[in-house]
């Protein structure tokens, strides 16, 4: 709950008005029956007409003032509510914003978007019901109960047999029902995941002509779920008829009494009428509150997975000694020292082990190594992508964690493995390098990314639209967009990982080039599988199992590493046969 | 006295969506008749359950109405007349109809729920089955969001409604004409006052509903523009962070938020409204009732037995009113997602097989082109007169840049999509007169995507022949070279991927398709850039088990690094959907074509 109250601040006097005018409603409505019972008991019987009808506008009268502490109160709770949720909205976003890469692993980032939408229309909704019900409900308990002590207090003892009997019925009955809605939930988890999981392997799923497999396994999610639902549900509907049949009974009960008392004189028969609809009143009331308490226990699981973001820490942050203006990246010499990296602080199994390295500013340095060598690991550590977890990675001789971060990333540019461009124009995509970059930067940076040529062939060229994840474009295309948006960062560093892999090699080549002649004074690092693609640049690095096992250029490499020469052997094999 | 309502706010699988909100932004179902009709066939099934439903519903709307009704006589005929034994027998009589009418409810709803889940679980079932059938170009041109949408929230759509609308609908229909009957019977005057209110109520309650009505629509505007950009913020969050856009990103989401914020309170107030409005203005008819029925008592005679039980009516009048006009709505929504769920049960699948489709068996694996043209939509042709054919064994590779046709050349063998002109055979016969199963059966295909299942290492493996034994899977996983992966993972072949293998490298990712399609035994294997992210160390001890497993069988290959392409026995070049040149590498080299530039320009 605390963790709630900064993003209720703005909000808080129309959250304490709307349950305040809650009271206006609930009482003009909880005092009818009581008006009604001495039109009985007086007018009716004194035969009293203008009384009746001075009651009857009194009664009509207070309705009408509780439909506008009514109005007041859904216009008070929806303000706040809806406000709260898109505070909290606004909250979880920067939230999210500032996770680290490794925070951003540990969710999916289809659950980040789960938590950001239904997680918390879930709260907007409850918070809203909330006001509306939670005051509410127990208000008009209060007023029946005293309103019923009043017109007969041994009466009222079995509203008091009545109200705890029933809140253990429903206790007791949720208690069972709520783990099955958890069970349920999972299953409905597992199902729809069948489902994702379908769509995007579909040609898989075809071309081994699996449908019937995955029918079957569908099927048995599928039952299982209806199996859990109907369990989960068979146990809530009790509810109903439960509160149903004690309201009834308590009524008999009332009846029985109250007869009995009004034939010997003690209570008028409108007294009893009242008295019945009051029961009905304190009934209805502990349902409220019940359909509230079980809508909170639903939440409850929204709530921890929005909190489960809100709590994260971020481990990548700002340190203290963070400062742009005195630390700044001017040349980019990057130099690795003794450092080990893992992904997770309690695995024991080190991705990167004593890596030390030096780059001079305006070097071009080629990482090569087999799958799961951890090149991508070693780059991401420049940006501060993820922190390493012993030695120190300095840059123009400052660590890395004394940057701003904001400062060090403006400094780098990194083309991930796994790029995406966003929905907007080819132009506005680009920009995300350099927002106010004038047509002539964003041409350039185009051009040296063999970008250019495709751009101006299509219609609207550099205004075309890209939809969500640059989807018309082909791969080539996406990745060489994805290299001009970091070229166009002017980065003192540049980062590619591997972020040619779909491009044709004349093209690279020429990217190549275009990095060499055009950005000589940016230090570069390349992950590259080809070595025919990295032969010209200063040096290479050989990363093996997550540790250098030779530096150097191509021809020293050739002449003394047996990794590189086998690497070689393996490309260039071919290439005598076809010679 | 009784509360007929709401069997159960937690419908079984129900989304806490904004059930609130549905009254006001109902989609309408296009053809209602027709959607009916068919839900009905699912519902038909089990007939007699829903008659029993009917049975109990009626039990327990009548011993509500007769409860309530009761007070008259216990108050006029007992209680004034101070007859306690009267009293205490009718009070058992009333104890009986009560213990009936809660026994009714509870059975209703127990059916209705047991109703419900078996037909979406078949409804589930069909559209999964379904989507098995579609052509692939379905899943072109649809999302996946809006395909996930059918299954998750137009399914629970009809749950919901199922479970709770139509019951209550028919509940409340009985219950609204018993009251009303029950009500005409104790005193016709005192009923106009109900029949003066009523539509007055129905009056307010339209206006409430026609204003909110816009309200919605803007607030679902607003919902959709705002989730949209938190899906592609958050799906793209490691690249806003690398650019260090985090910033811009709050200020752009601020902007839409903050609209989200405004659209979303004004709907949200007007439809809230409708519930004090509607509580006082019943409040109001019960003030009514109970004023009216006084000067009736004294100036009628209407006995205070009847003001009693017409009292109680009065009260409840309100509730199957509110109750109808909400779940009306529900239902109507829920129709709308009924179509939709039929809608897409109604897609053409893949033609089916010719009637009598050849099976094919003991495939050699000589396979030709001829003269295929291709186009996925009719206004751009991608294959151009593709001629070609390989020999049983061979390898056959083919060239060329993004986008010029290779991809979709090797989506047409296994009938992915079906080919405009020419015709494709192998071992002679027409794919067309192939059964679709055993033509996909007969080859094995890596794909440039690689997509694994949720399930252990071995699952994922297996999935390629589902009768090969544990041996059989690590052998292919060796040919694959990836058994020393695997077995470096903790749990060995028992690891679970998660979803798409999130937990391995990508390369990692194709070995284990590679793995799976060895193990698949095919005669005809194609490789569709199925190498790209594995350096070429790892893809040279892939190769030789490649080679192994390329041993007799016809091999379609799509590289773009030319090192693995060059000893195929026949090098296709494709540009823009055209074959433009063919040959061994050595005859391409001597060529200098298009083939040799792109080879030298690999090595400049």
């Amino acid at each position: 709950m605390k963790r709630y109250f900064p993003f209720i601040k703005k909000y808080r006097s129309a959250m304490i008005l709307g349950p305040l005018l809650a009271i206006i409603d609930v009482f003009g409505e909880i005092v009818q029956p009581m008006l009604m019972s001495d039109i009985v008991d007086i007018g009716i019987r004194n035969q009293d007409t203008h009384y009746i009808l001075k009651m009857g506008a009194l009664m009509i009268g207070l309705s009408i003032v509780a439909i506008v502490g009514g109005v007041g109160n859904v216009y008070f709770s929806s303000k706040s509510s809806v406000g709260f949720a898109s505070e909290l909205r606004q909250g979880l976003f920067k939230k999210i914003q500032e996770f680290s890469f490794s925070n951003i692993d540990t969710f999916s980032s289809a659950s980040l978007v789960t938590r950001l939408t239904n997680d918390i229309n879930t709260l907007q909704q409850v918070v809203m019901m909330s006001l509306r019900l939670l005051i509410r409900a127990p208000l008009m308990l209060v007023c029946a109960v005293i309103f019923a002590l009043q017109i007969n207090k041994e009466l009222t003892i079995i509203i008091a047999v009545a109200i705890p009997v029933l809140s253990f019925a429903i206790f007791f009955i949720m208690k069972k029902g709520i783990p099955y809605f958890t069970k349920m939930q999972q299953k409905l988890d597992r199902v729809n995941a069948a489902i994702q999981e379908n769509l995007t392997n579909i040609r898989v799923v075809k071309s081994f002509v699996r449908s019937d497999f995955e029918e079957e396994k569908f099927s048995v999610a599928n039952r299982d779920l209806m199996d859990m639902s109907v369990k989960a549900s068979t146990i809530v509907v009790l509810i109903m008829p439960v509160m149903m049949l004690i309201m009834n009974v308590s009524i008999v009960a009332v009846v029985w009494f109250g007869g009995n008392k009004v034939m010997k004189g003690d209570l008028q028969v409108g007294q009893l009428m009242s008295f019945i609809s009051y029961i009905t009143q304190i009934l209805i009331a502990l349902m409220l509150l019940s359909m509230t308490i079980m809508m909170f226990s639903r939440a409850s699981a929204s709530s921890k997975r929005i909190l489960e973001v809100l709590d994260t820490d971020v481990d990548i942050k700002d340190t203290f000694t963070a400062n742009a203006e005195n630390f700044h990246i001017k040349k980019g010499g990057v130099e690795f020292r003794d450092v080990c990296f893992k992904y997770k602080s309690e695995s024991d199994f080190f991705v990167l082990k004593d890596i030390n390295l030096k780059a001079a500013p305006g070097e071009l340095i080629a990482i090569i190594g087999a799958t799961g060598s951890a090149k991508t690991s070693l780059v991401q550590l420049i940006p501060r992508l993820y922190d390493v977890t012993e030695g120190e990675i300095l840059i123009d001789g400052i660590d890395v964690r004394n940057y701003s971060l904001k400062h060090l990333r403006e400094a780098t540019a990194t083309v991930l493995q796994k790029n995406v461009l966003f929905s907007g124009t080819i132009k506005s995509n680009l920009k995300w390098g350099k927002p106010d970059a004038s047509d002539e930067e964003i041409i350039a940076a185009a051009k040296d990314a063999q970008a250019h040529d495709f751009i101006i062939s299509f219609p609207q060229q550099y205004e075309t639209l890209l939809g969500q994840g640059g989807v018309n474009l082909s791969g080539g295309q996406q990745q060489r967009l994805c290299i001009a948006r970091a070229l166009l960062k002017q980065p003192v560093i540049l980062i590619l990982d591997d972020s040619t892999s779909a491009v044709d090699t004349a093209t690279e080549a020429k990217i190549r080039t275009a990095l060499q002649e055009n950005h000589n004074n940016t230090t570069t690092f390349i992950i590259a599988q080809r070595i025919s693609s990295i032969e010209t640049v200063d040096r290479i690095v050989i990363l093996d199992d997550g540790r250098i096992i030779g530096v150097g250029t191509h021809d020293e490499l050739i002449k003394t590493n047996a990794v590189y020469q086998e690497i070689y052997q393996s490309q260039q094999q071919n290439e005598a046969i076809a010679s | 006295m009784s509360e007929k309502s709401t069997t159960s706010s937690a419908a079984p699988g129900g989304m806490p969506g904004s059930s609130s909100g549905r009254r006001f932004s109902v989609e309408k179902p296009k053809n209602m008749g027709l959607t009916m009709r068919r839900l009905w066939g699912y519902l038909e099934k089990n007939r007699l359950g829903l008659f029993t439903v009917v049975l109990f519903i009626l039990v327990n709307t009548a011993a509500s109405l007769t409860g309530s009704y009761l007070l008259r006589p216990l108050i006029n005929d007992y209680i004034i007349p101070k007859d306690v034994d009267g009293l205490l027998h009718m009070l058992g009589i009333m104890l009986v109809i009560y213990l009936a009418g809660a026994t009714a409810a509870y059975l209703q709803s127990r059916f209705m729920i047991i109703i419900s889940q078996k037909t979406v679980n078949e409804m589930r079932n069909d559209l999964f089955k379904k989507l098995q059938l579609l052509p692939l170009q379905f899943f072109d041109t649809n999302s996946h969001g809006e395909l996930m949408s059918r299954f998750t929230n137009d399914v629970d759509l009809i749950s919901e409604s199922l479970n709770n609308s139509l019951t209550q609908i028919f509940t409340s229909v009985i219950t609204l004409s018993g009251t009303f009957l029950l009500m005409l019977y104790i005193s016709p005057l005192l009923t106009l006052v109900t029949l003066v209110m009523v539509p007055l109520m129905l009056f307010l309650a339209s206006q409430v509903i026609k204003r909110s009505k816009n309200y919605f629509l803007a607030q679902q505007k607003a919902v959709g523009i705002t989730n949209g950009y938190i899906e592609e913020i958050i799906t793209g969050i490691k690249v806003v962070k690398v650019f260090g856009y985090e910033e811009k990103a709050e200020t752009d989401f601020e902007k839409l938020n903050f609209d989200l914020r405004d659209k979303a309170t004004k709907a949200q107030m007007f439809s809230g409204m409708m519930m004090p409005i509607m509580i006082n203005m019943s409040t109001i008819n019960y003030a009514l009732t109970a004023t009216i029925g006084g000067v009736l008592a004294v100036t009628r005679g209407l006995d205070i037995g009847g003001l009693a039980s017409f009292l109680q009516y009065s009260r409840q009048f309100g509730r199957p009113i509110n109750e109808l006009s909400s779940q009306l709505n529900s239902l109507q929504a829920a129709l709308a997602g009924a179509e939709r769920v039929f809608e897409m049960m109604d897609q053409l699948p893949e033609p089916a097989d010719a009637e009598n489709a050849f099976k094919l068996t003991n495939v050699k694996g000589e396979v030709r082109f001829e003269g295929v043209s291709f186009s996925y939509s009719s206004d751009k042709v991608i294959l151009h007169d593709i001629n070609l054919s390989v020999k049983p064994g061979h390898k056959i590779a083919f060239v060329g840049s993004t986008g010029a046709g290779k991809t979709t050349i090797i989506n047409l063998l296994p009938r992915f999509y079906d080919i405009q002109s020419g015709k494709i055979t192998i071992d002679g016969i027409d794919i067309k007169d192939i059964s679709r199963k055993s033509l996909r059966e007969s080859m094995a295909i890596v794909l440039q995507d690689t997509h694994l299942f949720t399930g252990t290492v071995m699952e994922n493996i297996r999935y390629g022949r589902l009768s090969a034994t544990d041996d059989e899977v690590i052998h292919a996983a060796e040919l694959a070279n990836a058994h020393s992966f695997i077995t470096r993972m903790p749990q060995g072949y028992q690891t679970t991927l998660d979803g798409d293998g999130s937990n391995l490298s990508q390369g990692q990712r194709q070995l284990l398709n590679i793995a799976r399609a060895t193990v698949a035994e095919a005669p005809i294997l194609i490789l569709d850039e199925a190498t790209s992210s594995i350096d070429t160390r790892t893809e040279k001890l892939i190769d030789l088990g490649l080679n192994t497993l390329m041993q007799g069988k016809s091999t379609f290959v799509i590289a773009h690094r030319l090192s693995t392409v060059q000893n195929a026995d026949e090098i296709i070049v494709l540009e823009f959907g055209k074959i433009v040149e063919r040959g061994t590498h050595n005859d391409l080299m001597s060529g200098k074509g298009k083939y040799y530039q792109l080879y030298t320009g690999q090595f400049s």
